[in-house]
């Protein structure tokens, strides 16, 4: 239980995730990108942001070995794509299915 | 030798307080999953809109907007209360539990007054497939934060009959870890739902 986490580290996840908010927004209300290009990178800013607060807020380099926590969330990450991606592709087949 | 006992049980105390974080963290996986086939089911149904509005014409990103920043600050003050935890500080944890609930009861409330307007305009749950994926999955995390609110509330008053000690302090990082996963789905919710919608 001994991940501390720091009030630099607390800081300096809190104006990143600031700052990866601000930017999608802009993009999104300028039209800055087409809108495919547009959807690539606010989804990498979400996914970063993510990563960011597990490091700095949830302190997930910090916890003990042997890290059950990181084994676990790794195995969600990949239901959960799969379970969004695979609906998603096996929906692409609807009109041909009706 | 009373002091050798006395330590070991207090590592024993200590060892398994620990376990029972990493079991929150597996309870935090599963509800990855709930999240995860909610926003599969919003993304299959985003465009069957049926005669109701689109996303484009009902989102409002200004409101939203706040929403994020205010759960986003929140997630900073409840790991400053985690800070203030490992200091020891027990008025200072109760202070920042405080503005975290604070800033939790405006998410909410910001959230309840989009749906009342949305409801208003004659967008509610069962309008459109589009509605009901989406009021199913914002709501779902509404829900979630309003739990975790009175949580912390419960929280609090622990600590005043308790005050700090191995179990009030797993069940502060406990209530940390939930916080900032919370903000974690929002900031999908925010990306997938909002920015994409009135793209």
């Amino acid at each position: 239980m001994e991940n501390h986490g720091s009030l630099k580290s607390y800081v300096t996840g809190f104006v990143l995730s600031i700052i990866l908010t601000i930017i999608p927004l802009l993009l999104v209300t300028n039209h800055a990108l087409s809108k495919g290009m547009l959807i690539v990178a606010i989804m990498t800013m979400a996914v970063l942001q993510f990563v960011i607060q597990l490091v700095f807020f949830m302190h997930i380099r910090e916890s003990e070995k042997p890290r059950y926590n990181v084994f676990a969330l790794t195995l969600g990450i990949v239901f959960v794509i799969t379970i969004v991606v695979g609906s998603m592709w096996i929906m692409t087949f609807n009109s041909v299915v009706q | 030798m009373m002091s050798a006992i006395t330590s070991q049980h207090d590592h024993h105390v200590e060892e398994l307080e620990s376990l029972k974080v990493t079991g929150f963290w597996i309870f935090l996986v599963t509800d990855c999953l709930i999240f995860g086939t909610l926003f599969a089911t919003y993304a299959v149904l985003v465009n069957h809109i049926a005669n109701g509005p689109s996303g484009k014409e009902i989102f409002e990103l200004s409101g939203v907007t706040w929403e994020t920043f205010i759960l986003l600050t929140s997630s900073f003050t409840s790991g400053l209360a985690m800070l203030a935890m490992h200091k020891g500080n027990k008025k200072q944890i109760i202070n920042w539990l405080i503005v975290t609930i604070l800033l939790g009861m405006s998410f909410v409330g910001l959230e309840v007054r989009e749906f009342a307007q949305m409801v208003d305009e004659g967008a509610t749950i069962s309008t459109s497939a589009f509605l009901t994926a989406f009021f199913t999955l914002v709501g779902t995390h509404g829900l979630h934060v309003s739990l975790g609110i009175l949580w912390m509330i419960g929280l609090i008053i622990q600590l005043f009959q308790r005050g700090l000690n191995v179990k009030t302090k797993r069940k502060l990082t406990v209530i940390g870890l939930y916080w900032h996963f919370l903000d974690v789905v929002w900031i999908f919710i925010f990306t997938i739902v909002y920015l994409m919608g009135v793209m």
